[in-house]
Parts: C-alpha cells; sequence; structure tokens
C-alpha cells in the first residue's frame, strides 16, 4: 500500500474513494495517506463513514467535493466542523452535492461530456453554493467530475487489476470509469482462472488499474460481504474520541501514526468478533465456449 | 399497555406511513427499523429499497448499523448500483422515502448542511446524502425529528432538501420538482402533516401524555392546528414487539 501511494497519488490530487457508501471503504489506502502526508487533496465520494472526517483532520484536504461527511455512528462529523467553522487544522473548500449528483458528476466524466443533466436538486441551495451545478431550462446540469485516482477495496482481485465485487456496488463502476486510475485494495489475490471463469463480476477494465496490493482488512471497521462484520464499536468510539482535537489526535496517533501498516493494525483489532464465518454461496453459471 | 419511549412510539408512527405494496426508499437509522416493522405486520408486500443499491422484501435478519451492511446484502432481491435505484425514483416509482434533518421549518424544507451562513457556517452539518433526491424524486416523504425550538425553526437557514418552498400553493410544481413533497413530520411530541396542495405543515395528532402547550412551547413558528387534533395512537404490542428486536444492539 506504501508504495502505490507513493508512486500514484501525489499532493494536490483528485481522489475518490469510499465509492460504495457504507461498506468497502478504503480506510487503509486512508490511513497511509494521512502517513505520508499527503498535502491539497480533492476528496471525491458519497458517503464514506467517517474516513473523510479522519482525512480533514490530519490536514490532508484542500477541497470535498461529496454528498455527505460525518460518521455513521453519530451524524456529525467532528473533524469536517472544526475544518468548515474554525479553519482547524486548516480552512477546506467545499462543493456539495447529493448521492445521485455526485454518482452523475462521475458518469459525466467517464462517458467524456462536460456536464449531464438532472431532475435532482431543482429547489435546493445546493445549487447556490456548488459552482459547478446549476439549473437550465428546468433541468440540472452537474459538471464532470474527474478523478485522478479512485481507490477501491474489492473482496478479490488477480494480478492483473480484474477485481470481482459483490454487494451493492453504490458508484464504484462511474467513479473507476472516470478516473485517470484505479488503485484495487483486496482481501484475496486470486488467480486470474478465478475472476475470468465470471467476467460479469469483473467491475472495472484492467486498462484502468495501475496498483493491486493485497490488503486484509483494508476497509475496517466498514463491513466487507463474505469476509468482515461492520465493526460498530471501533466506529463508535471514533465519534467519541474525535469529538475533541486533543481526543482526535491522540485517536490518529494510536491508530495511523504510531501504526507501520494495515497487517499491524489488524493485530490491534478483535477480529474473531467481526470475521464472517458463515457460507452463504451464490449458484455457479455456465460460460461453456460453444 | 406496557411502557415505551419517544423512539418507540416514533418508529411505530413512521411504520403506519408505509402502505402495502409500496416502495419505500429506506435509508439508515429509524426508517430501517420502521420499514421492519410494517413489513412483518400491516405491510407484508412493501419493499425497501436502499441507495447504497439494494431492493429487498423482507427486514434483514438481525441489526444494521448501516443499511449496507452484510444482513442487508443477504436475501435481496436486487444488489445493483445506486444510480439504477436513483433511476427508480426518478420515474416517480418510489412512493414514500425517508430523510433524516437536523432543522426543519414551517413549510417542510430540511436543512441538513450548515447552520448560519454556508461561507462561514456556525454548525457544518454533514450534508444532503441521498436526502434532497428523495425529498425532489419521491411521490411522499416523511422525516423524524426531536421536538425542539432549535430543530423546527421558522425558516431553515439552508434549504438542502425542499418541502414546499417558500409555502406558496403549488411551489413544488412551478419549480419543477417532480415528488409530492413531505407528507408528515414526526416528532417526539406530535405528527405534522400538510395541505394537499402544500403550504404551511400544521398538527394533526399529539402523543399520547403530551400537550399543545408544549408543542407550542417547543416550535419556533407559531404552530397551526388542524380541524381536530387527536391523539396519536400509541405502539401496539406487535409493533413493539418488531422494534424491540431490531433496535437492541448498538443502537445510539
Amino acid at each position: 500500500m506504501a508504495e502505490a501511494i507513493d508512486r500514484f497519488v501525489p499532493d494536490g490530487a483528485t481522489v475518490a474513494l469510499g465509492t460504495s457508501l457504507e461498506p468497502l471503504i478504503p480506510f487503509a489506502a486512508g490511513h497511509e495517506l494521512i502517513r505520508q502526508r499527503r498535502q491539497d487533496l480533492e476528496l471525491v465520494g458519497p458517503i464514506s463513514d467517517s474516513l473523510f472526517d479522519e482525512l480533514i483532520g490530519a490536514g490532508c484536504v484542500r477541497r470535498i467535493t461529496a454528498a455527505w461527511v460525518g460518521n455513521v455512528s453519530e451524524g456529525l462529523g467532528h473533524c469536517y466542523r472544526r475544518a468548515a467553522e474554525q479553519g482547524i487544522p486548516r480552512a477546506i473548500e467545499i462543493h456539495d452535492h447529493t448521492n445521485f449528483s455526485i454518482s452523475m458528476a462521475l458518469w459525466a466524466a467517464a462517458w467524456n461530456v462536460p456536464y449531464l443533466p438532472a431532475r435532482t436538486l431543482l429547489g435546493s441551495d445546493i445549487l447556490r453554493t456548488n459552482p459547478n451545478i446549476k439549473e437550465v431550462d428546468g433541468l440540472v446540469h452537474i459538471t464532470a467530475v474527474r478523478p485522478d485516482v479512485t481507490i477501491l477495496h474489492v473482496q478479490r482481485c488477480d494480478a492483473q487489476g480484474r477485481a470481482h465485487v459483490w454487494g451493492p456496488l453504490g458508484i464504484s463502476e462511474e467513479a473507476g470509469l472516470a478516473a485517470e486510475r484505479v488503485i484495487i485494495s483486496c482481501e484475496e489475490v486470486v488467480d486470474a482462472a478465478v475472476t475470468l471463469s465470471d467476467p460479469n463480476r469483473v467491475l472495472l477494465p484492467e486498462t484502468k488499474v495501475v496498483a493491486v496490493v493485497h490488503e486484509p482488512g483494508g476497509s475496517h471497521p466498514s463491513p466487507v460481504q463474505g469476509f468482515w462484520k461492520r465493526d460498530h464499536a471501533l466506529d463508535n468510539a471514533y465519534a467519541d474520541e474525535s469529538r475533541t482535537r486533543e481526543g482526535y489526535e491522540a485517536w490518529l496517533k494510536r491508530w495511523v501514526l504510531d501504526v507501520p501498516d494495515r497487517q499491524t493494525y489488524m493485530t490491534m483489532v478483535d477480529i474473531e468478533s467481526i470475521r464472517i464465518t458463515g457460507n452463504r454461496p451464490s449458484e455457479p453459471v455456465n460460460f461453456a465456449d460453444e | 399497555m406496557s411502557d415505551y419511549t419517544d423512539q418507540e412510539l416514533m418508529i411505530a408512527v413512521a411504520a403506519r406511513e408505509i402502505r402495502d405494496r409500496e416502495l419505500v426508499f429506506v435509508g439508515m437509522r429509524l426508517p430501517i427499523v420502521a420499514y421492519a416493522v410494517a413489513r412483518n405486520t400491516h405491510a407484508p408486500n412493501a419493499r425497501g429499497l436502499f441507495e447504497v443499491g439494494l431492493m429487498r422484501d423482507q427486514p434483514a435478519s438481525t441489526y444494521l448499523g448501516t443499511m449496507g451492511d452484510p444482513p442487508n446484502v443477504a436475501g435481496a432481491l436486487w444488489a445493483t448500483r445506486m444510480s439504477n435505484v436513483m433511476a427508480l425514483m426518478a420515474q416517480g416509482m418510489v412512493d414514500l422515502g425517508f430523510i433524516g434533518g437536523a432543522e426543519v421549518d414551517r413549510y417542510g424544507n430540511l436543512n441538513t448542511s450548515y447552520v448560519g451562513l454556508p461561507e462561514r457556517p456556525r454548525v457544518k452539518l454533514p450534508g444532503s446524502g441521498g436526502g434532497a433526491d428523495i425529498a425532489i424524486l419521491s411521490r411522499r416523504w416523511v422525516t423524524l425529528m426531536t421536538h425542539e425550538r432549535r430543530r423546527l425553526v421558522e425558516r431553515v437557514s439552508f434549504i438542502t432538501s425542499p418541502g414546499h418552498g417558500d409555502g406558496s400553493p403549488g411551489w413544488r410544481r412551478r419549480h419543477g420538482l417532480l415528488g409530492g413533497g413531505p407528507a408528515a413530520i414526526i416528532t417526539t411530541l406530535c405528527v405534522f402533516r400538510f395541505p394537499l396542495d402544500g403550504g404551511e405543515a400544521y398538527v394533526d395528532t399529539v402523543h399520547p401524555g403530551r400537550t399543545l402547550a408544549e408543542v407550542r412551547e417547543a416550535t419556533a413558528w407559531d404552530v397551526s392546528f388542524g380541524a381536530a387534533v387527536g391523539e396519536t395512537p400509541p405502539p401496539t404490542e406487535p409493533e413493539l414487539r418488531e422494534i424491540r428486536l431490531r433496535s437492541a444492539v448498538g443502537s445510539r
């Protein structure tokens, strides 16, 4: 992960993260961004539980282009509040979106058009605050948002970047297609024979993927279908501890700055309490070549 | 009749807003429980839609911290991308949506973005999420809120999710909003409803043990009351059983 972030996410980059909404949030990648002291990032996403809040608190963020920033346990994002209200640790620019409009902004970039028209946002004051969304003849034009990098956590991926994801996809496809490049972190690295046995389940074209990182638990505390439950207790703890700047800094030191990598992080978590042990496989389908 | 909390009453009232066979945009927290209650009592054929990219016809087997938790995916009717779910709503196929809010005003407009000026907010709230989409595109919607003067305000400082705008009749239609707007505001004290063509919220029922004076005191605008303000029916035993089954673990 350290190498992928170092090589492919420069300061000032526009980065899409947390595109599956509540599950599969690439926290390990986010923590590596913090450890490498990335600056001036623009974060793009719908709802990414507390990941955006953590990155804002660490001073990595110049602009938020998202539908929602907080933490799901409690609502309010305390680092987001401090940055927007008091400029702590730095002031941020906010481009408000809705879940629908951020999806369309990414589809616009994916299809290489300047904007897409939509029927959402009519009558909302978001039309006043986001300079990239405007009403034209009774429709709302949503300007394309093109990430430099989209980072996704998935269940399994092969070394060529063919990622298999199951469960709801949120806006992961449009975020990947719109991006200049994609970093995949995954629970399992599998042989190409596995991924290509079911090409319908491959999320994105391999030509977009520049790095595949084997990172078990890389989305903790968010869940992974078939691998990990959501760690409610740890998410609640972040909500409490980030309430004050001092509390956030202590949290950051303990869970990010003093932790060299995800492997070490996972030894600090009660993983047996969140491991999914049941088995509920889908039926195989026939791809016979005749 | 057993005792129940304000929150349990709100969930039961929210569940009754769901009619059988409806497609409901569920969202997070209390509405997840409300959908389960409705599905297992009076609305056995109601389907739930989740913006993460899911459709279900039965509640998840265990407590959910979020709509994307694995138990909400297992047994789903459809696991898909968010834009597909939004497509159904844009076509007017979502009958009812639930939206959370920090502030609501007398015309049912919701603020989840900024208290104070957006350039220099007094409180930066998390933002729309899918709230504005639901407010604009679902056929009708409901919000749940703690009844406090700082939450039920004369005019919200920022309209994240539009209700009936400036309250003039037909405001939504004139501005091209497809959905019908807010059907109810369910608070810890009462249930507000709205006139058919939009306008100002009025108190329809007051919760058991609460008074009109309490409602007036805890609302920042000069409250209107319906022609015959009734008492909100308390949660039934089956409703309470469903609610308690699903909100015990990890809720806050």
